[in-house]
Order: structure tokens, then sequence, then C-alpha cells
């Protein structure tokens, strides 16, 4: 807390003349600055400096030269703003302060900059696939389309390509989440000789294309049996694996070494202690890392190209003929020179957003879940809201700081 | 003691404890290990049998299946090579790389360094963020491409247009053809996009093991937070940010769809960036796939041999940059 207060300070000497005696020397004075500190005043210094810069790109931009075109007004605008910027806090406070000022001007950019594509993208989704969103379009599938007719009814659905992501993701989390879970209990639990050799190499998986997968399962199971749905599901468990054996790694890892050795005091065998305290604890995070990995094996459509093929009507079995999938129908629609075909391939997107990202919030919710039961210090309690009134008998000397009181439940049967 | 000193000296030997391990944890133990050992049998797998299946092609084509640039698989004399998807996979990385570091780097300085936990006492910006980005990485490649496609290529061929004129004396910005959809350039944007959130995820875990008695004492001498970011962190991240750039650059060369989706595929091999055509290894397996006949698809099984190679290469060195800086910190 202390260094909290203390940190990014930097100390401007600033003269002060005396007026009421001039025989003595003027007084110096040392006035703290601290870049962290953001005022009312600095706000409006960031806002005049944004203002100013842009008032001067737009006369230049568009009065002088008469170019146009967006990008090219912010890609003069923001260094002009930056170098403003710096130049007002230069002159007010000091170097420090106006370099600080900078650097975080930038690096709040670069945050925005992220954030920018995927408000932009999920606004596009949202907007291209609600409209012809119904309950037609998500039962029906594409059997019989008429490709010419502009009707409400011969667009076809997705309806197939529904069913038949969810098969295939679900055979994939059968595949791939025991592999992965027990290949990251090997790397933290058991360990040996391998176990950095593994750690590289499963990182090393988790950056292998997915159409490598594709291609791979297309050569070692279709090439003997058919295109199905299994073998995208097969495709879809190697992407999966490595994704979720590296986050139950660092899941794995926070479990406390405590929780172990008293596990093994009490003579619990190496599994009972894997299986009825390890894992256990780390339930919610291990659920976390196997949410976000099915998170992004639904998504994939480059390996289903090669081992699912896609069709048109409904296939509910998984292991005989071809299936399609959202990701693969989105994108075979969209190649199409037809409008309400387009359409339907942006439905199919805005289902698959939608998939993701529900899993995605439940994968989110569990983390947070974990984080209060480890007791993080960023989380507080409910005592550090309680206002104390300084004078007062009750108040403490210092205003009480959140403790959270870790409680891990583990359980060890007897006799084993 | 004295029972001790009076024991003859083969008694005294201190006793080594042994635990036989019970069958059931052996079998645990053995379980674990094979999961261990199927990841190694799995990248095994992979190189084997794309290896196998792609013979035919490499047996027609020998080493020219490397400096060939056209894709004629069928006929009398099938000629065809990887060297433009090649060149295009590389072209289109290092323009996504151009575009994501900057910005996933200082996102991730964002997120570690400057970002206040809430602001305005209730939105939690760095939760909100680190949330937003993790979504980032898990959003289907499809729609990347979709949007890159629809909404971004209309909008960057201005720029391109701009480049092209202004800038076309260096071969790199020139356009011959007059068309600008469809571009390397427009790729290159949407696979940094993709990248970012891969980038800025490793980055900020490897700024985040800054030690903390370091940045602590660079704050106590008085420096800001740009001064840390510059003496403490970037020093002991650095090993940790060449790893996760380059395993965004693995994810860069081997994205397939979005590239699919947006590149006019051609053959020849092509260095301007603001030009329709071109092509990348991951897409032209996308692409080709269900063309070509057998010896057709034997090549692009031969491809994704290449790019398995080449991406799983990268991915070693990286993984390797990285665990190593992460030990050295722990």
């Amino acid at each position: 807390m202390t260094v909290e207060h203390l940190q990014d300070e930097q100390i401007a000497p600033v003269d002060q003349a005396d007026t009421s005696d001039s025989s003595v020397p003027a007084k110096r004075t040392l006035k703290r600055v601290r870049p962290r500190e953001f005022k009312p005043s600095d706000v409006l210094i960031l806002f005049i400096s944004a203002l100013s810069s842009y008032s001067i790109v737009w006369i230049l931009f568009d009065q002088l030269t008469l170019l146009n075109g967006a990008l090219g007004f912010v890609v003069i605008w923001i260094p002009l703003f930056l170098f403003m910027y710096w130049v007002v806090n230069r002159q007010l406070f000091t170097r420090q302060v106006a370099i600080d000022r900078v650097i975080g001007s930038i690096v709040t950019l670069g945050a925005g900059l992220m954030m920018l594509p995927l408000v932009m993208l999920t606004i596009f989704v949202v907007q291209k696939g609600l409209p012809q969103m119904s309950w037609h379009v998500l039962t029906s599938t594409q059997e019989g389309v008429v490709y010419t007719g502009a009707g409400k009814h011969n667009i076809g659905g997705v309806g197939h390509a529904i069913v038949g992501t969810l098969e295939q993701v679900a055979l994939a989390a059968l595949f791939g989440i025991p592999a992965a879970v027990l290949t990251a209990v090997f790397i933290n639990e058991v360990g040996g000789r391998f176990t950095k050799s593994v750690r590289v190499i499963v990182t090393a998986m988790s950056g292998t294309p997915a159409i490598v997968a594709g291609v791979f399962i297309y050569s070692i199971w279709v090439t003997k049996f058919s295109y199905s749905g299994f073998a995208g599901a097969l495709a879809l468990a190697v992407i999966l694996l490595p994704t979720v054996t590296r986050g139950t790694e660092e899941v794995l890892k926070v479990v406390h070494n405590d929780l172990r050795e008293a596990s093994m005091a009490l003579a619990a065998p190496e599994w009972r202690t894997v299986w009825s305290v390890v894992l256990p604890t780390a339930r919610s995070g291990l659920l976390t890392s196997i949410l976000l990995g099915v998170a992004v094996s639904i998504g994939e459509t480059a390996p289903l190209i090669m081992t699912i093929f896609g069709n048109q009507v409904m296939n509910l079995n998984v292991f005989k003929g071809p299936q399609m999938a959202l990701s693969l129908l989105s994108y075979k629609q969209i190649k199409l020179p037809i409008q309400s075909q387009i359409d339907l391939g942006y439905t199919a997107a805005l289902v698959l957003f939608v998939m993701v990202f529900v899993v995605f919030i439940a994968a989110r919710l569990l983390s947070n879940g974990l984080g209060r039961r480890k007791g993080s210090s960023s989380r507080r309690s409910v005592l550090s809201f309680v206002r104390w009134t300084p004078g007062s008998s009750l108040a403490p000397a210092q205003p009480p700081v959140g403790i959270d009181i870790e409680q891990t439940e583990y359980e060890i049967e007897e006799g084993t | 003691m004295t029972l001790l000193e009076n024991q003859s000296p083969s008694l005294v030997k201190p006793i080594t404890i042994t635990t036989k391990r019970s069958p059931q944890d052996r079998l645990f133990r053995g379980i674990a290990k094979g999961a261990g050992f199927g990841t190694f049998i799995i990248l095994f797998l992979i190189g084997l049998f794309l290896l196998l299946k792609s013979l035919p092609a490499f047996e027609s084509q020998g080493i020219g299946f490397l400096t060939n640039t056209g894709w004629q698989t069928t006929g009398e004399h099938p000629k065809f090579g990887v060297l433009s998807a090649l060149s295009g996979s590389m072209v289109i990385s290092v323009i996504a790389l151009v575009v994501a570091i900057p910005v996933s780097i200082a996102c991730a300085l964002f997120i570690n360094e400057y970002a206040p936990d809430k602001v305005m006492g209730f939105v939690p910006v760095k939760n909100f963020l680190t949330a937003a980005v993790d979504l980032m990485a898990a959003v289907p490649s499809i729609i990347y491409g979709m949007w890159g496609f629809f909404v971004l290529q209309p909008k960057m061929t201005g720029m391109e247009t701009w480049l092209s004129a202004h800038l076309g004396f260096i071969p790199l910005f020139k356009n011959k053809t007059g068309i600008y959809t469809s571009s390397f350039l427009i790729c290159g944007v949407i696979v940094g996009i993709m990248c970012m959130p891969i980038i800025t995820s490793l980055c900020r875990e490897v700024f985040s093991l800054t030690p903390n008695g370091e940045r602590e004492g660079a704050m106590s001498l008085g420096a800001s937070r740009a001064r840390v970011i510059r003496d403490v962190v970037f020093p002991f991240a650095k090993g940790g940010m060449v790893g996760s750039i380059m395993l965004g650059l693995g994810r860069a060369l081997g994205e397939a769809i979005a590239v699919a989706i947006i590149i006019s595929y051609a053959f020849p091999v092509n260095f301007n960036v603001t030009q329709a055509g071109g092509g990348s290894i991951a897409a032209l397996i996308a692409l080709q796939w269900g063309s070509g006949g057998p010896l057709g698809v034997s090549a692009l099984l031969a491809a994704g041999l290449v790019l398995f190679i080449i991406t799983l290469a990268i991915n070693m060195v990286a993984s390797r940059i990285v665990n190593s800086s992460k030990a050295a910190r722990r």
C-alpha cells in the first residue's frame, strides 16, 4: 500500500517569491508531481490537446489540401495530438510527466485499437444476421433449396449445420478433454524426465495450423473410411487437446502444495490425491479452460472442409456420411453470388457467434468463481466499504483492509 | 546415543526409505504418462501420414515442388509447386506482424501497467479488457474473414490507392493492375487483427512476471510508469516478447479461411502488396480442396506438410524461448 502511495513522485523546485519580507531570500519549496494523479484539470488538458490538434488537422486536411478519407485523417491526427499533449504537459509540469502522459496515451490508444475490431465485428454480425433470423431458418435444412427465388421460404435453413456442429464438438470434447486433462496432470503432478519436452510439444501443437489438423485426419482417417462428422470431431479434438492442456496446466499450478502434502500425509495414494484433492480444488479453473477450448473449436472452419465435407440435408448420424457445420455452411454460402444465400451465411455466422459467446461467458463466470475461492487480493470484502468516521471511538487507526478467508473444501476417505 | 555407538557399523547405516507404489498408483501414473506421450505420438503421426500421402506429389515434382509456381496437377505433364504460396504466406505474415506487434504490446502494457482496476469506482476496465482479448481469440476465423471482406476491404482500398499513387516508386506498393481489392495488404491486416489477441495475452503474461521488487525499487527512486516500462519491464520481458511474437507468426502463417475469403488466388510470385491476387499455403489448401484429381490431393497434403514443418519449427523455438524466460523469472 505504501509503495502505491509513494511511487511516481517527482520533486520539482518551485520558486515562491516572498513578498512580505524582501530581505529574506526567496523560499524554495518542493512541489510534488505525480503523473499518476489525474485531476479534472488534466482531463481538460487532454481534451483541449485533442480538440486543437483535431482542428489543425481539419484545416490542413480538409481546407488546404482538399484530401479526404477518414483513415488518412486519423493517421495525421494521432501523432499531432501526441506531440501537442507532450508540449502542454512539458510546459505545465516536468519532462517526466510529459513522457509518462504521452506513453500512457499511446498505450491507451493501443487498447482502443484492439477493441475496435471486436466491436465492429459484433455489430456487423448482428446487423447482417439478425434480419432473416427466424424459427423456420433455425430448424429447416437446405434440402431442395431453389437458388433463384427471392421468396421467404426457399432460402433454406441452418438446422442441419447446428446439429452437425453440436454433435462434432461434443464428440471432440469427449475425446479431447480427458486426454488433455491427463496430459496436464502428467506435466504437473506425475512429472518425470520428459515433462519439459511434453510441455514444449504441447505449446508447439497449440500453434499448429487448424488446417494441418484437417489434412492429417484426412490422410489418416478419411482416405480409409470416408467423409463423416466423426472425422471432423477427430480433427477438432486434435485442435482442442493442446489448448485445454495448456489452460489446465496453468490452473493445476495454482493449487497449493499444502493440500497435496496434507493428502499424502493421510496416506492417500497419488491417484486419490489428484482425483479427490487437486482436481476438485481446481474445479472452476478446469471448467474455464475446458470451455475456452470448446469455444475455440466450435468456430474452426478449415479442418472441416476436408473431414466432414458438408451437405445440404439433415444427417443425424455422426459416423456415416458427410455432415454440415455452421462455420462451413457460412464459408460456403458467402462465396455464392446470390444475395439470399449470402444472407443465410450471415445467419449461420450469427448463430455460431452466439454459441461461441455463450460458452465464453460461461467460462468467464466460472473463472470469476475461481477468483473468489482463491481469495485473490483484488477482491475486497464487504468490510472495506464500511465508512469509518475519524475521531470516533469505534474507528480503528487504520481503515480495515479487505480480508478474504480462504476456504477450500476437500475430503479424503478413510482406508485408501 | 550410546546404543547407536555400540552397534556394529553395518547397522548404523542410514535406512533408505522407499515407497512402493500401489498397483492403482502405477496404473494411474501409466495412464498419465501415456497421455503425455500421446502428444508426441500425435505429432509424430501428423508428420508421418502427411509425408506418406504426399509422396506421389514429391515423386512427380522432386525438388521442383518447392521451386515451381504453378498448380497444374492433372493432364500429361503435371507441374506444380508451393513457391508462390510460400512467398505469399511470408508476405501476409510480415504485414500481419507489422500491424499486430505495436497494437498488441501497447494493449498488453495498458492492461498491465496503466489500466486502473476500476474506473469511476465501478467499471472494471482491467478485467473487461482481459476478457475482451480472450473473446477476440475465440471469435471464429470465418467471422473475421467475412468482416474483412465486406467491411474492411471497402475502407482500405482508398488507402491502397494513395499508397500506390504516392509511394509507388517503392516496388512493394506499386499496383500494376489498377485493382485494389483482394490484395495482400487487406489479408495481412485481417490476419494481423487475428494475431493480436494471442500476442497480447502472451505479452501480458510475460509483463506480469516482472519481479515486483525491481518494479517497486524503480518507483521508489522516482521513476514514472513510462520509465518503469522502459527500464524494468522491457529488459525482463525481452525474451518472452520475442517468443510471443513468434507464436503470433505461427498463427499468421497458418491462417486459412480469412485469407481464402479475401484473396483472389493467383499463382505467380507477387510482392506488390496493394495489388489484387496472391495466395498462401493454408488458403491454397482450403481453396483447392476437392479439385485436381488424386495427384492434386497429394500435392495439397504435401503443401500441408510444408506448412506443418515451418510452423512446428517456429513454434518449437518460440515455446522454448517463452518457457525459458518464464523459468528464469520464477
